[in-house]
């Protein structure tokens, strides 16, 4: 990637946190927690995307970032009072801009004509007119179409001719090819205030081309009258015709203020008229008094800039303190590396952790003693081998945050869609979690906090009957708990209508109309695949997808996701998630003489099948009856093509499993050897996808095992079962 | 001799590019994150020109340039402001301030490798 590039990332990752801090910022002052730093906070955001976008060319960006920007400089400075209109204006307009930047970024879709409507509001309430007025905008100007191609694909390039003519521009007219150009330039001292200096002015001049210097030594008082930061030297400069005006100009465009300055071409030769340097003084006395010659006079208001003059030794210590100081606080503290390196580490510590529980077996087979230097040395070394796994797995957490400020549009949209008043109120945003677990929890969080306004919290009117505040909180809260981290979303609403879901449940055929149910089970029920509460596809959950699909991701990152619920007070759901997808929580089985592991997150219990309960259905199905209910049994050793002749249940061990959709299976496997936590190991990178497994590990003894894939085992023997099925039925009908 | 420059921006964006036009001019580049770490890398180092931007959190451009005047270490540096636009009240104010010159952001590289040159004794 070129370096353009790389700072172009660089800036859109920028821009994520620029808007996060906006977004945060303006929900503070909405909350009236804002201060005066907070709006200059807000200000800066803006203020920053728009100066990196504008050092990329992203015009519709800066262009919209500029608006905003000076409504909000009006509302920094007191000159817009700050209403909740105001303020809702705002937040519509981080949301716009958050569009343009993705839209700048990846070409997501953009509503064109919502950003100029928002920068038309803006333009309004920076000229203090309503921002809720309600007409909509004609397409604003300022965020126009790119002109478009021609024919022969040339852009049209818009620019005004000032941009071109710029400052008066010097033409050969003025400055006639032979007469010298000619700087007459005199110092004040605040010239010298700014570390302008005389002397870097005149080397610029220089370089331009030949050119006459004289200084003008008269002003300079006695030394005792002298003031050593007064200004008392003038300067006279001829310079060589070729030489352009502007480009002089230009060197004196930062001190024109600090000086007396007198650009032109000479009526008279300099050397002809002024500034002969005074009559030498005529006696040393005299001298030692006089002006100081013009080489050192510079140095009376110019500071020198090396401070490495000789230290003591007590200085030398402080200012090595100072250094460490500087380099503490500084920006040594981060550093940005490739996430393929952070990998290519965990893989490797993967290979010592297991490496050194290799060697652990090793040794205590050895039939060395416990407490002998060998093994107590080992001991130590697995100690530190886990130090290292945790801090290198910790490279790769990161905190929640982000992804809980995204919410925050979340709840802002679906409230304005659902025309309720809601609160979001987020805890433990600095709660640290891998990477990969955060970008995949986007999805289920958006849709958790969706169901969340629209079935959880009632309308307005409905809570103030039920004598709660008019205003519903979703909570969002995230937390280190025994090696997991659990995220809760919960709700203030009415809490879970468990008949309604009961009476759906029955007519969808979920369960039976006379079945017993606890409230937990009615309320797990809406985990079901394809169970909606809601009686329209509202605009806001709905779209086909169900709490289902939520339980099915939060599983797929060996999460697990519980439901409470309470009438009246509210919901609230909890996700318990892994901290790291490198390593996993499994039971070793055996199967077949084969070591397998089955992640333990899938895993309902585990059980001897008595022979009473296996019962056989079709020519290869059996099921196993577990408290009135006909679970599959499934033969793994089978199924992954092991061997061909059936387990027997009775010397083997079922554990049943939870997969997707919500089913159990029983999985038979010959014996439980324990439950381990394993190091995960891509089979499909080094390999190839093999059916049922997702993935293998080096066991402690060195064996390699792999790591069963539940779904897709289940998914298999099902669609077997499926076939002999119709097969049955094709050999009936025949 | 190496040009030392110190850059203080809060944007990131800014001072990679920054850092990477520089360092193309063959110049040393030290990073500042807001006025009050500029301040605090001042502490070890002495830049030849300090590149500074305005809006920044703790401590702002116009802040930073009146504590480095303020400072009889440093006070000689020449100091650049970065402004977005060419506006002429705040490059009033960072002169006010105490500010040597100034650069228009979107910056050009030449021209901000010229300014520097044109500051730098």
């Amino acid at each position: 990637m070129d370096t353009m590039a790389a700072i172009k990332q660089t800036f859109f990752q920028e821009c994520e946190e620029q808007l996060a801090e906006l977004e945060n910022g303006l929900l503070a002052i909405e909350r009236q927690e804002g201060d005066l730093e907070t709006i200059n906070a807000v200000f800066r955001a803006v203020h920053s995307i728009k100066g990196g976008a504008g050092a990329f060319g992203l015009d519709d960006l800066v262009r919209f970032a500029h608006t905003f920007e000076t409504t909000l400089d009006l509302m920094r400075s007191n000159e817009l009072e700050i209403t909740t209109g105001l303020i809702k204006l705002m937040l519509r307009a981080a949301d716009g801009l958050a569009d343009l930047v993705r839209f700048s970024r990846d070409g997501a879709d953009l509503d064109r004509a919502r950003i100029a409507q928002l920068n038309g509001e803006l333009a309004r309430a920076a000229k203090g007119e309503p921002a809720a007025a309600a007409e909509p905008m004609p397409a604003a100007p300022a965020i126009a179409d790119e002109p478009a191609a021609d024919e022969n694909g040339f852009v049209p390039i818009r620019f005004s001719l000032d941009d071109l003519l710029g400052e008066p521009a010097p033409s050969a007219d003025e400055t006639p090819a032979d007469a010298p150009l000619t700087v007459r330039f005199k110092p004040k001292p605040e010239l010298y205030a700014k570390a302008n200096d005389a002397v870097v002015l005149l080397r610029e001049i220089r370089r331009l081309g030949e050119a006459k210097i004289a200084c003008d030594t008269s002003e300079i008082p006695l030394l005792t009258e002298l003031d050593p930061e007064g200004a008392y030297l003038s300067w006279a400069v001829e310079l060589d015709p070729a030489v352009q005006e502007a480009s002089v100009r230009e060197i004196f465009e930062f001190v024109v203020f600090d000086c007396d300055l007198d650009i032109g071409i000479a009526p008279e030769p300099v050397s002809a008229t002024i500034l002969t340097l005074p009559e030498p003084p005529s006696t040393v006395a005299e001298a030692a008094f006089a002006p100081a010659p013009v080489q050192q006079t510079e140095t009376a208001t110019v500071i020198p800039l090396t401070p490495e003059r000789d230290l003591t030794p007590t200085e030398s210590l402080i200012k090595a303190g100072q250094t460490q100081q500087a380099a503490a606080g500084g920006q040594q503290t981060t550093i940005r590396v490739d996430l393929d390196r952070v990998d290519r580490l965990i893989d490797l510590v993967g290979e010592l952790v297991i490496n050194q529980s290799m060697l652990a077996q090793r040794v205590m087979e050895a039939g060395i003693a416990r407490l002998s230097e060998v093994a107590v040395g080992l001991d130590d070394l697995e100690h530190l081998t886990r130090e290292i796994q945790d801090s290198v797995m910790a490279i790769r957490a990161q905190p929640v945050r982000p992804i809980f400020q995204r919410m925050s549009r979340v709840v802002r949209e679906v409230a304005d869609m659902t025309g309720k008043s809601v609160r979001l109120v987020t805890e433990g945003e600095g709660c640290e979690v891998d990477k990969t677990v955060i970008e995949r929890l986007a999805d289920p969080l958006t849709h958790m906090i969706r169901n969340a306004i629209d079935h959880g919290l009632e309308k307005p009117e409905d809570r103030l009957a039920a004598g709660k505040p008019e205003q519903g909180i979703v909570r969002m809260t995230a937390a280190h708990r025994s090696g997991r981290v659990i995220i809760e979303v919960s709700d203030d609403g009415a809490g879970i209508n468990r008949a309604r879901v009961r009476e759906i449940a029955v007519k969808k055929g979920l369960v039976e109309a006379n079945a017993q149910l606890s409230d937990s089970e009615i309320d797990d029920l809406i985990f079901h695949p394809g169970f909606s509460t809601a009686s329209s596809i509202s605009d806001v959950s709905g779209r086909g997808v169900g709490m289902d699909v939520v339980k099915r991701s939060i599983q797929a990152l060996g999460g697990r996701i519980s439901i409470t619920s309470r009438p009246g007070r509210g919901t609230v759901f909890t996700l318990s998630l892994p901290l790291t997808l490198a390593v996993l929580d499994g039971m070793v089985v055996t199967v077949s003489g084969q070591t397998l592991v089955v992640p333990l997150t899938a895993i309902v219990e585990t059980l001897q099948p008595k022979k009473q309960d296996v019962h056989g259905l079709g020519d290869t199905s059996r099921v196993i009856a577990i408290r009135g209910s006909f679970i599959p049994l499934i033969d793994i050793g089978r199924e992954l093509g092991y061997r061909h002749e059936e387990a027997d249940p009775l010397n083997s061990v079922a554990i049943m499993v939870e997969s997707e959709n919500r089913s159990q299976s029983a999985l038979l496997v010959d014996g439980i050897i324990g439950q381990q936590q394993v190091v995960i190991k891509s089979l499909e990178t080094n390999y190839g996808h093999v059916f049922g497994v997702a993935a293998a590990t080096i066991l402690g003894d060195g064996r390699v095992a792999v790591i069963l894939d539940v779904d897709a085992v289940v998914a298999g023997s099902r669609a077997d079962a499926g076939r002999s099925d119709i097969s049955n039925r094709k050999r009936n009908a025949a | 001799m190496k040009k030392v420059i110190l850059t203080v921006d809060d944007s990131r964006t800014i001072r990679e590019m920054l850092r990477t036009t520089l360092a193309e001019a063959g110049m040393d580049v030290l990073q500042a994150e807001d006025g009050v770490h500029g301040l605090e890398v001042l502490r070890s180092a002495m830049p030849h020109v300090i590149v500074t931007d305005i809006n920044m959190p703790r401590l702002d451009g116009f802040g930073f340039i009146e504590a480095v005047r303020s400072n009889d270490q440093y006070r000689a540096i020449p100091i650049l402001v970065l402004t977005t636009e060419s506006m002429d009240e705040k490059k009033d104010r960072a002169r006010r301030a105490g500010a040597t010159g100034w650069i228009v952001k979107p910056f050009d590289p030449v021209k901000l490798v010229s300014a520097i040159n044109r500051v730098a004794a």
